[in-house]
């Protein structure tokens, strides 16, 4: 492993199912002998508020949460959620994000108040390494609309140090018999979304 | 055997291995998860909910001099409630291992305030505990068994959210055999009459002198020495947070805060050019050090505001001057628009929120879900204090203001159960002319839908009678009770204002259960007829998630509305205030 310390921050929107993917991350890291940590928030933010998830692996973690400005890649379900938790992002940080659009009902009730429009556009201007991807689109194709997690995760497994097999393992063990395979499928389709097939 | 596991399911790993045989409490963030994970996987102990964490507590209470291994869970709050029989059990003391987990929520991710509870713990002269992971909680669990049978007294288990909510990797141990305990007659120990209580308060100071020796001894309490000028006193999640920011200085490690070991600290501080207490909230450990006279620094640094992070930390310690230089974050902030919690699709609660808004009556609340009612748009709420404030402050409110004005209570039905009675009963008794409406939605929802006195199951599964609300207030003396359909806007608008302007308490209760549990409610979707709709922005106003702005703006420019057919449950609410009918059923929208 030529890095050994990994920082992983989730966010999205409550109800978005964020907590199933930081579970399957931690397991892996688990299982490759690696100590990990991870952070979240339950209760009120759950009812539609941002949720994020704090995922560490390395030899020692102490804190559960990160370092703000340490996170080596950031994962969001939702693009302005993705440009809000931005901060956070080490300099050569890589952005996974699903291009999905969540306007809170305070935003369509507020004069003056704005989505923003070109959110992953923004993103982009400040940080190299984006990879933008409509998971809802994939999902709805593949047949599941919940795949959006092992959709994302697919993609993210390519910028941490496992092995496949061990992703398509703990899959395995923490989805529901019937769905395992639709799964595997969803996370091959998203492992196959690198940088270069985005901007290319 | 190692497994992942947060802090909260440790603990009820540790109820398993230490021999537990009563585990109880009431569910608050970030607490929950104890008492559902015990039921879940070691079903051999017993746990129940009650119906608040006062009862909680006496039950446990009644466990531990029955001779039981004891554990009672609550939120930081919770121990207001049960702050009665805590200060006089730490009188009499225990029979089997009795322990309290607090959690407590710095930040306030899902509470009123964060009053830091290890204050409580000396408040009470009782120890506490105090792990800084998932492994710890475990651990220390098992140590606070040892430590209340050894001393005779209840132990905190003190907790924060990212203790509790953090996974970690522990490693799994074996239950304990324990001999055989039964409840012995012992009337100057648990009958606290003043002549008994007088001895028993002389116990409790010189079980306090032998604690004090026990905190200089015991290996919760640990220096890691790295050779540095800089010492660092800290304990719970704050150590990990300073480890973080300064892995190579020495520490003082506390993990049991209370009494502290003051001479393991004097030794500490003699060794070390400068001191520092990395703490959470409060200056618990730096007003004690600094009262015992020593000259040491921390919430000058850190702050006593929300939780702690390794970059505040880090922020901290450079101003400090133990540290050099910080990482900044490399990326500045992004000015976004808000995204604040929102009621689901569907929720019940709406269309009372919207009734009482357009009524434009003072409401005051309480705690659950329907607190996010005071968010705009739906702006509809006036208080929230604690578990079941809403009907004692509506009948203070009312008196001094005339019943004219009209003063609403709101409360849910798990914290009606918890604290709401007690405040009909004196409506009822003084005469009080307020309204309280009982949110009826058949769960505890805001911590995710736990069992109550109202649910029919208990925590465990058995099924049980459901308390009648109507019944109950009846048999308290409310003459005005109304059940309500709250998907029926018209109705529920005039039933709450007929409720207002009779004289005597009205309680409304309301029918319809939370659309996430027991199970997920999806009806038929609504449409926008986009032909139909005007872009008058009225459904924006009722704060439903599943309702947005479309792409298709009106003559004057604002946008049309849509609705997420994946979030709508078909509740009608929209479909009953649009002025042009422009919201259908799926099935019966045509296109032209």
């Amino acid at each position: 492993m030529e890095k050994s310390n990994f920082n992983i921050l989730i966010v999205g929107v409550g109800g978005q199912g964020v907590l199933l993917a930081s579970e399957i991350i931690s397991t892996v890291a688990m299982n490759a002998g690696q100590d990990v940590k991870k952070s979240e928030v339950h209760g009120m933010s759950q009812r539609g508020g941002v949720v994020s998830t704090h995922i560490k692996i390395a030899p020692k973690v102490y804190s559960p949460t990160i370092y703000q400005g340490q996170v080596d890649v950031l994962l969001s379900f939702e693009q302005a959620e993705a440009l809000r938790a931005v901060n956070w992002l080490k300099k050569d940080g890589v952005v996974i994000t699903s291009t999905t659009t969540m306007v809170p009902s305070i935003v369509t009730s507020t004069k003056g108040m704005n989505y923003p429009e070109n959110a992953v556009e923004v993103i982009k201007g400040k940080v190299e390494r984006v990879i933008a991807l409509n998971a809802d689109k994939i999902a709805g194709e593949l047949g599941n609309p919940r795949l959006v997690n092992t959709i994302l995760l697919g993609v993210m497994s390519n910028y941490l140090p496992f092995e496949k097999e061990a992703w398509l393992e703990t899959l395995k063990a923490k989805v529901k018999a019937k769905f395992v395979d639709i799964n595997l499928k969803a996370f091959e389709t998203g492992r196959e979304i690198k940088l270069s097939t985005v901007d290319a | 055997m190692k497994e992942l596991l947060s802090g909260n399911e440790a603990v009820a790993r540790g109820v398993l291995e230490a021999g537990v045989k009563l585990a109880v409490g009431y569910p608050g963030t970030p607490s929950t998860e104890i008492l559902e994970t015990v039921v879940d996987r070691y079903p051999s102990v017993y746990a129940q909910w009650s119906p608040n964490e006062k009862v909680a507590f006496e039950v446990g209470i009644g466990a531990s001099m029955g001779g039981a291994r004891t554990l009672v869970t609550m939120k930081h709050v919770g121990l207001n409630v049960a702050a009665d029989p805590f200060m006089t059990f730490a009188y009499t003391g225990v029979n089997g291992g009795f322990v309290f987990v607090s959690a407590d929520d710095p930040e306030m991710h899902s509470s009123q305030n964060e009053q830091d509870n290890r204050f409580f713990a000396k408040f009470a002269q009782v120890p506490f505990v105090e792990p800084s992971d998932s492994q710890e909680s475990k651990d220390m669990l098992l140590k606070a068994y040892e430590i209340s049978e050894k001393f005779d007294t209840p132990v905190m288990l003190h907790m924060t959210t990212r203790i509790s909510h953090s996974k970690g990797v522990v490693e799994l141990g074996e239950p304990v055999t324990l001999e055989e305990n039964k409840f012995k007659k012992e009337p100057t120990k648990y009958v606290m009459i003043p002549a008994n209580a007088r001895g028993r308060h002389k116990v409790l100071v010189a079980r306090l002198e032998e604690l004090k020796k026990f905190s200089e001894e015991t290996e919760l309490n640990v220096v890691e020495k790295n050779g540095s000028k800089t010492g660092i006193i800290t304990g719970g999640v704050a150590y990990q947070y300073a480890k973080e920011a300064a892995p190579d200085f020495d520490y003082l490690k506390i993990g049991f805060g209370f009494p502290l070991p003051m001479k393991k600290i004097e030794e500490f501080i003699k060794n070390h050019e400068t001191m520092l207490v990395v703490e959470e909230l409060e200056p618990f450990y730096e007003d004690q050090i600094k009262a015992a006279g020593f000259k040491i620094e921390g919430k000058k640094y850190f702050g006593n505001l929300g939780e702690l992070s390794p970059y505040r930390v880090a922020l901290g310690m450079k101003e400090a001057g133990v540290i050099d230089r910080v990482d900044i974050p490399a990326y500045e902030p992004e000015q976004l628009f808000p995204r604040p919690p929102v009621l689901c699709p569907g929720c019940p609660h709406r269309g009372v929120f919207m009734a009482l808004r357009k009524l434009r009556v003072a409401v005051t609340g309480d705690i659950g879900c329907y607190t996010l009612g005071v968010l705009p748009p739906l702006n509809a709420l006036d208080s929230c204090i604690c578990m079941g404030a809403s009907i004692g402050s509506a009948i203070g409110m009312e008196r001094v203001q005339g019943s004219d004005k009209g003063v609403v209570a709101v409360i849910g039905d798990s914290t009606f159960f918890h604290s709401g009675i007690t405040g009909i009963l004196d409506a009822v008794y003084n005469r009080s002319n307020v309204t309280a409406i009982v949110l009826d939605n058949r769960a505890t929802a805001m911590t995710g839908g736990q069992e109550h006195p109202g649910t029919g199951h208990t925590l465990m599964g058995e099924e049980v009678p459901q308390v009648d609300i109507g019944k109950l207030v009846q048999s308290l003396g409310v003459k005005n009770v109304r059940h309500l359909d709250p998907y029926q806007y018209e109705k529920t608008l005039e039933v709450i204002k007929e409720e207002i302007e009779k004289p005597g308490p009205s309680v409304i209760i309301t029918s319809r259960p939370c659309v996430l549990m027991p199970k997920r409610i999806m009806d038929e979707p609504y449409v926008i007829d986009l032909e139909a709709c005007t872009g008058c922005s009225l459904c924006f106003r009722i704060s439903c998630p599943a309702i947005s702005a479309s792409d298709e703006k009106n003559k004057r420019g604002n946008p049309k509305a849509v609705i997420d057919e994946t979030q709508c449950t078909g509740c009608t609410l929209c479909a009953q205030i649009c002025p042009e009918e422009a919201i259908v059923l799926k099935s019966q929208f045509v296109k032209a």
